[in-house]
């Protein structure tokens, strides 16, 4: 059940996008998203779809892998649809009862499901093919600049990564302590709020006393490994442009230039 | 001096209520004294609560003992500055394998050692490669550590303070979260270290059958040290072991209930052949 | 109550391209009061399969049998079988969560919804029948020793007064007398109780002295299923699934080899000493 969320997950293999600088991912992303907020027509999504299949295919990611990530905000996503394809005022299509739907909102709703849809791809994409470790040397390496104003850049990059590496241990952990206690007789599922939040109890408690268990046995483990902070530290994966980066560079500007021209074609909208 | 001394050690665990008062104390290691020479392969064993741990918590400089002195390698392990040394020097095995593995890839976290001491990236790889190489985890090197079985996380842990070039290893109960199928990997992987690389092996445990191969073997009880001798030494006093919440390898008890019961066996007979050859004599 | 477990299967993830089968063809019969040890490596299925019994798991097909009724019948009422089969886990730290061991162990039979007399007296009762002395009762569970958590647990379920008790892996992380003393502990109860037992082990060793029934699990599948003499007689099988028979019966195999005609089905200390002595004549 809580193994069927992907986002956030590596996905080990080999490929062109695996190799690619965390930089060059993490603003590639970014752009790739607030692209998909830029388009007014039907083309502009067209662009960004083959953009992406083109970086699902070079990534060699299963495309169900990535669906299956999706599962998990399904139900976000058809109450936004049905909100927006019902609530939409505008030219009438077919309307019964108390509702009617409409062109406008019909084109809000597919416009939401399909920017939703790509969006979620598209930033699993980068959790898929970067290695935590490695997302996080590319924020540490990009904010960098931020350590003038005193901000902790590598204590939380670090934080980060170490948080990543425990959700999934975590999360096995809490199937079994579920598991023992329903065993004994608890039950999760049934009763008020009240009850509810009250039958957590038996399951939060020795999740946390494990989680600290846990920090406090890695911070040793780290410390017995000569780990003092970032000052003095080398890198075994340094970050460092390779021509491949600056070429992704180019794709990515090349793609923005593409999709923004032809997403705001005016005469392309009915 | 060898690599690694300890002198009249004690270590005492001060208990506090909840206003912070104190409400007795433990005495977790009660002075304690050894030797420890460069190259060898030293068990200590103990039942839980034996005070072994702590010791060992010690040589890193995890701890600080409360009297007396441990020196890694001549140096004080209470001196401040000379810390990082020491736990370069000595680098120390965890029990439990998911908490202190860092990366989330195996040669990332092989890597974490070196790059906290400031090795250049490409020595790091250097080190990364033969630590992997020396564990038999080379092949995985590209896995993530939740992927592999609680033996090949071990081995990899190894691997980590391996990649320190240390040149001692405390390995403080590696192995008692693990099948046993991943004990054995483990041990092999630790006797290889000591016989191949060198390394100076400090093996914390309370499984018998993983000190046979032991040069010597400290046994540790309310915190001080109870017997010290070779395994065979140690495995020739069944009842005292037995007093010591210890057991013994089964074909030790066996040759034990058989000397018991009037054939005339010598003590400590630790393999099957041993115990074979012994049963042959008798017969002819 | 006697169990039958039915060609019963069981995929993890199943519609998922990562599915594994964790039970293949499970068929089995317990009879009432069996001590029945589950070994396999890990990742065999043994744990899978214990989740069964209690029906935390549900089978991908096939049918499970509690004396007679199927557990996955319509009207089969599921909380009422957790409450006749125990399950204790292997980490004691999954399940402790009060501020004292006597609380702790009264949250099964408060779950049953029993008046609080009940409740306590119960609890009482399991505490002193794992052999936890009276003054850990109104201690915090997370200060005791690894054995005596260990203990504690154990209670917390025996409170719900199961009448078939699943161990998992009871001994980990123990030393050898602590092992010990939890396995002699457990061989009381069912002795004295008449409790149907399953301890799920990875050691043939520990449980060779004390279980009636060994039945071995290799992927998902039942191995072997016999009296312990019987079961380590295929040793060398067992070796090659990752397992290993106890060192008493490769001694008694090599001492045979050797040319003294030795009992080689047994397989505790006394008895192997016994054949041993019996073989030279003594």
């Amino acid at each position: 059940m809580l193994r069927d969320i992907t986002l956030g997950q590596y996905y080990q293999t080999d490929s062109v996008i695996h190799r690619l600088d965390p930089r060059v991912k993490l603003g590639g992303t970014l752009l790739y998203i607030i692209s998909l907020f830029f388009f007014s027509n039907p083309l502009g999504y067209l662009a960004a779809a083959v953009f992406l299949g083109i970086v699902i295919k070079l990534s060699r990611v299963p495309f169900r892998f990535m669906v299956r990530g999706m599962r998990a905000i399904l139900f976000l996503m058809l109450i936004t649809v049905v909100f927006n394809l019902f609530l939409t005022p505008g030219r009438e299509i077919v309307s019964f009862w108390k509702l009617t739907i409409t062109v406008e909102g019909v084109w809000t709703a597919v416009t939401i499901a399909v920017r939703l849809a790509m969006l979620i791809i598209g930033s699993s994409i980068m959790t898929l093919t970067t290695t935590p470790n490695n997302l996080t040397d590319g924020m540490e390496k990009m904010l960098r600049p931020l350590r003038v104003f005193k901000v902790p850049v590598h204590e939380v990059a670090m934080m980060m990564s170490i948080a990543l590496r425990f959700i999934p241990l975590l999360m096995e952990e809490t199937d079994k302590i579920m598991k023992a206690q329903i065993a004994r007789g608890a039950d999760f599922e049934s009763g008020n709020i009240i009850k509810r939040a009250k039958a957590l109890v038996p399951l939060l408690v020795p999740l946390f006393v494990s989680a600290f268990r846990r920090a406090n046995d890695l911070a040793m483990a780290m410390e017995s490994r000569c780990y003092r902070g970032g000052e003095g530290r080398t890198k075994m994966k340094p970050l460092v442009y390779q021509r491949r980066d600056r070429v992704a560079y180019l794709c990515l500007a090349l793609y923005l230039a593409v999709s923004i021209t032809v997403g705001r074609l005016v005469w392309l909208w009915i | 001096m060898g690599i690694v001394k300890a002198a009249d050690v004690v270590y005492e665990y001060i208990r506090r209520d909840e206003e912070g008062n104190v409400e007795g104390i433990t005495t977790a290691v009660d002075k304690v004294s050894l030797d420890i020479a460069q190259g060898e392969f030293v068990a200590i064993l103990g039942h839980n609560g034996s005070g072994k741990s702590t010791l060992a918590k010690q040589i890193n400089a995890i701890l600080n003992p409360t009297e007396g002195t441990i020196w890694v390698d001549g140096m004080d392990t209470s001196e401040e500055d000379k810390v990082w040394e020491i736990r370069q020097t000595a680098g120390m095995v965890f029990q439990n394998p998911d908490n202190q593995i860092i990366g989330q890839v195996v040669e990332e976290d092989v890597g974490f050692g070196p790059e906290n001491m400031g090795v250049p990236t490409k020595e790091i790889w250097e080190r990364v490669e033969e630590s992997l190489r020396a564990v038999g985890m080379y092949a995985f090197r590209k896995y993530s550590p939740n992927k592999l079985s609680g033996g090949q996380k071990q081995r990899v842990s190894i691997a980590g303070v391996l990649a320190m070039h240390p040149k001692c290893i405390v390995l403080d109960e590696p192995t008692a979260m693990l099948d046993p199928s991943g004990r054995k990997e483990v041990i092999r992987a630790v006797r290889g270290l000591n016989q191949v690389e060198g390394v100076t092996v400090i093996l914390i445990t309370h499984y018998m059958e993983e000190i046979i191969h032991a040069d010597r073997v400290y046994v540790m009880d309310q915190g001080k040290i109870a017997m010290q001798g070779t395994p065979k030494e140690i495995f020739s006093q069944v009842e005292k072991l037995k007093k010591l919440r210890l057991d013994v390898p089964q074909v030790t008890m066996l040759a034990y209930e058989l000397k018991r019961r009037g054939l005339a066996l010598p003590d400590g007979i630790l393999t099957a052949e041993e115990l074979a050859d012994e049963l042959q004599k008798l017969r002819a | 109550m006697s169990i039958i477990l039915d060609h019963v299967n069981y995929i993890y993830g199943q519609d998922t391209p990562l599915a594994v089968a964790a039970l293949r063809d499970v068929c089995l019969q317990i009879p009432d009061g069996q001590f029945v040890g589950i070994i396999g490596h890990t990742g065999s299925g043994k744990s899978t399969l214990a989740q069964h019994l209690n029906g935390l798991l549900r089978a991908t097909s096939g049918h499970i049998y509690f004396d007679g009724e199927d557990i996955y019948g319509k009207d089969y009422d599921m909380k009422k079988l957790r409450s006749r089969v125990g399950l204790v886990f292997q980490y004691p730290e999954h399940q402790l969560f009060e501020v004292d061991v006597f609380s702790d162990v009264c949250f099964g039979p408060k779950n049953l919804g029993l008046e609080r007399r009940e409740v306590e007296l119960r609890a009482y009762e399991a505490l002193r029948k794992v052999g936890l002395p009276d003054e850990l009762f109104y201690q915090s569970p997370f200060d005791l020793s690894g054995g005596q958590k260990r203990r504690a647990a154990i209670a917390g379920v025996l409170a719900m007064k199961p009448e078939v008790l699943i161990l998992d892996e009871p001994t980990a992380g123990l030393d050898p007398r602590g092992r010990d003393e939890i396995l002699r502990q457990i061989k009381k109860l069912q002795t004295e109780s008449g409790m149907t037992i399953f301890l799920v082990s990875h050691s043939m060793e520990d449980v060779a002295e004390y279980v009636d029934r060994i039945i071995v699990m290799n992927r998902g599948s039942v191995l072997f299923d016999d009296v312990p003499g019987e079961v380590f007689r295929h040793y060398k099988e067992l070796e090659d699934v990752g397992l290993a028979a106890p060192q008493v019966t490769y001694i008694l195999h090599l001492l045979k080899e050797r040319g003294l005609d030795v009992d080689v089905d047994a397989t505790t200390i006394g008895e192997a000493a016994e054949t041993v002595l019996h073989a030279l004549g003594r």
